[in-house]
């Protein structure tokens, strides 16, 4: 009798792991693309799967550039760029019979930042950039005091980094002596008990021990990030294949619902509007 | 049955072994299978350049300045290592009394014991700041910062295997030194430290191996600017920071990914011609 029932349960335990594929394979959604909105797929996925047991999401990186070759591929449900999708991109992608629809999921901003004794009130782009390519080395340059600027600024590799490079620096190269921090928080106490210092990190960073500044004349908050105001902001995406259908459909909507946005204000991004 | 048991003792001490040699190897293959392809993209030269630039368009993959990073940062740690390790091993071992030797040994090994993140952070927070307010230097995340930093981390290696080394000086040696009318310090300098001399350095090589593989400290602490720094007080970026900060958001299979992968060829290749000199240049004179 006991045999028989261990053979039962056995026999049960094969099938499921024969069928699982089969499930698998139809409720699977891909997912790759920019690694800015990697930890926002990854984030949201998990949760997702959390309330879909029976979905299976599987996210990627790769950069902006794959996200939008792998749509055109055909080669992934959903492809997250930072950046807006190129004319040529968009042309190629028409000619090879693929309709990339973009969604915006979030927004993303960055703040300046200064030590909280740093009597510098506001920055311009020019200035910011003049600054990071070591064109302006002393705070009396912009009417500070006579200090000597020090410049943070983020690991190459890193999203920040890579907004920052694009919307500030317009691709030139930072001074060789800015000093390259591995997270937004070491960004942060580093300013803290630096004088001179000057950096960037999410908005969702900045604590009272650091004071972030206005950038062309506009200060960095929830609302000016959303609007487009602030100068150093930018959307983040996630291309399908036409309209999204089916599952595809349903965590795009799951992405962009109040719970998919708190998800990804966590993650230290701005909700959409 | 004895035999048996023998036979099987062994086999496992072999496979534990053989086990070893078994991950080295991978780890030597991965390495330098990844870290080759780079070439195809910069070049010897290019690569023992100046510039790194590796996510700028058109890249620059030169690891010089990373090398000089990693190298500064070292020597500073032994600097500071190499008396403080050694001065304590000789109190310890010559001249501390028993319960002062029981009391400062542990003390000096649980240094070993605390994790680097939490020195980098005790470096970030507050020798940072200090350096700042002591030296009024602009930036506190330096060189000298890292060095020190690394410096303690390096106490507890050279100063117990010193320890150890000095301990095991036979007592007949000192006794006729003493005989001889030579003075307590006389003694340790020209007899018991020439005599524990390949154990104590050792313990110097040791503790550069773990100076210059060491990674977060220098992430957190060092400033990361790719640059060669003309003095202590600017940032560095050694070798291990820039694979390890760089390698998570790095495109596999990219010229970056290689460069990566060709920067630990080069701490391997460190790493290993400081083994190899222990092992050689040490071994072979204690062996004769």
């Amino acid at each position: 009798m006991k045999n028989k029932f261990e053979k039962i349960v056995l026999l049960s335990i094969v099938m499921m792991l024969l069928l699982t594929p089969c499930f698998a394979k139809r409720n699977k959604v891909t997912i790759a693309g920019s690694t800015t909105v990697l930890p926002i797929a990854q984030a949201t996925a998990e949760i997702f799967m959390d309330n879909n047991p029976e979905v299976n999401i599987s996210v990627r990186g790769g950069g902006s550039s794959v996200g939008i070759a792998s749509i055109m591929a055909g080669t992934v449900d959903i492809g997250n760029a930072s950046r807006h999708i190129k004319t040529k991109e968009l042309v190629a992608a028409r000619e090879s019979g693929i309709n990339p629809v973009e969604h915006i999921v979030a927004n993303d901003g960055i703040a300046v930042v200064l030590h909280i004794d740093n009597s510098v009130k506001a920055l311009t782009m020019v200035q910011l950039k003049d600054i990071y390519v070591g064109k302006i080395q002393n705070w009396k340059e912009v009417g500070g005091k006579n200090l000597p600027i020090v410049v943070i600024s983020r690991d190459v590799s890193s999203g920040t980094f890579e907004v920052f490079n694009k919307l500030v620096l317009k691709g030139a190269k930072s001074v060789d002596g800015a000093l390259m921090l591995a997270s937004n928080n070491a960004v942060v106490t580093t300013i803290s008990s630096t004088p001179g210092a000057i950096g960037y990190a999410g908005l969702g960073y900045i604590t009272n021990k650091v004071k972030a500044i206005p950038i062309n004349k506009v200060m960095p908050t929830v609302k000016t990030i959303q609007t487009k105001k602030y100068p150093i902001s930018r959307t983040l995406h996630m291309y399908t294949n036409g309209v999204p259908k089916g599952l595809v459909k349903k965590y795009i909507n799951f992405v962009l619902s109040p719970e998919g946005q708190a998800i990804i204000e966590e993650q230290g991004f701005i909700k959409i509007d | 049955m004895k035999n048996f048991n023998e036979k099987v003792f062994k086999a496992i001490t072999h496979i534990a072994a053989l086990f070893t040699i078994a991950c080295l190897g991978g780890i030597i293959i991965t390495i330098f299978h990844e870290g080759f392809p780079i070439l195809k993209y910069a070049g010897l030269i290019e690569f023992f350049g100046v510039e790194w630039h590796p996510t700028h368009f058109p890249a620059d993959f030169g690891i010089t300045a990373l090398i000089i990073g990693s190298v500064v940062v070292t020597i500073g740690a032994l600097l500071i290592a190499i008396p403080f390790g050694v001065g304590s091993a000789i109190y310890i071992s010559e001249i501390a009394g028993n319960r002062t030797k029981e009391i400062i040994k542990p003390i000096i090994e649980l240094l070993a014991g605390i994790p680097s993140v939490v020195y980098g952070l005790f470096g970030m927070a507050f020798l940072a700041p200090f350096l700042i307010k002591v030296f009024g230097i602009p930036n506190g995340l330096n060189a000298l910062s890292a060095s020190i930093i690394l410096g303690v981390m390096v106490i507890p290696i050279i100063s117990s295997m010193s320890e150890d080394a000095l301990s095991s000086v036979p007592k007949s040696l000192r006794e006729a030194s003493l005989a001889l009318g030579a003075t307590k310090w006389e003694t340790i300098i020209k007899v018991v430290l020439p005599a524990a001399k390949t154990g104590v350095m050792g313990s110097i090589i040791l503790g550069f191996g773990r100076a210059i593989g060491e990674t977060m400290v220098v992430i957190m602490v060092a400033g990361g600017a790719a640059q060669i720094p003309t003095s202590l007080f600017q940032p560095v970026r050694p070798m291990t920071a820039a694979v390890a900060s760089e390698m998570g958001e790095t495109v596999i299979g990219s010229p970056h990914f290689h460069a990566l992968y060709g920067i630990s060829v080069v701490l391997f290749i460190i790493t290993f011609i400081t083994n190899f000199i222990t092992e050689f240049v040490f071994l072979k004179r204690r062996n004769k």
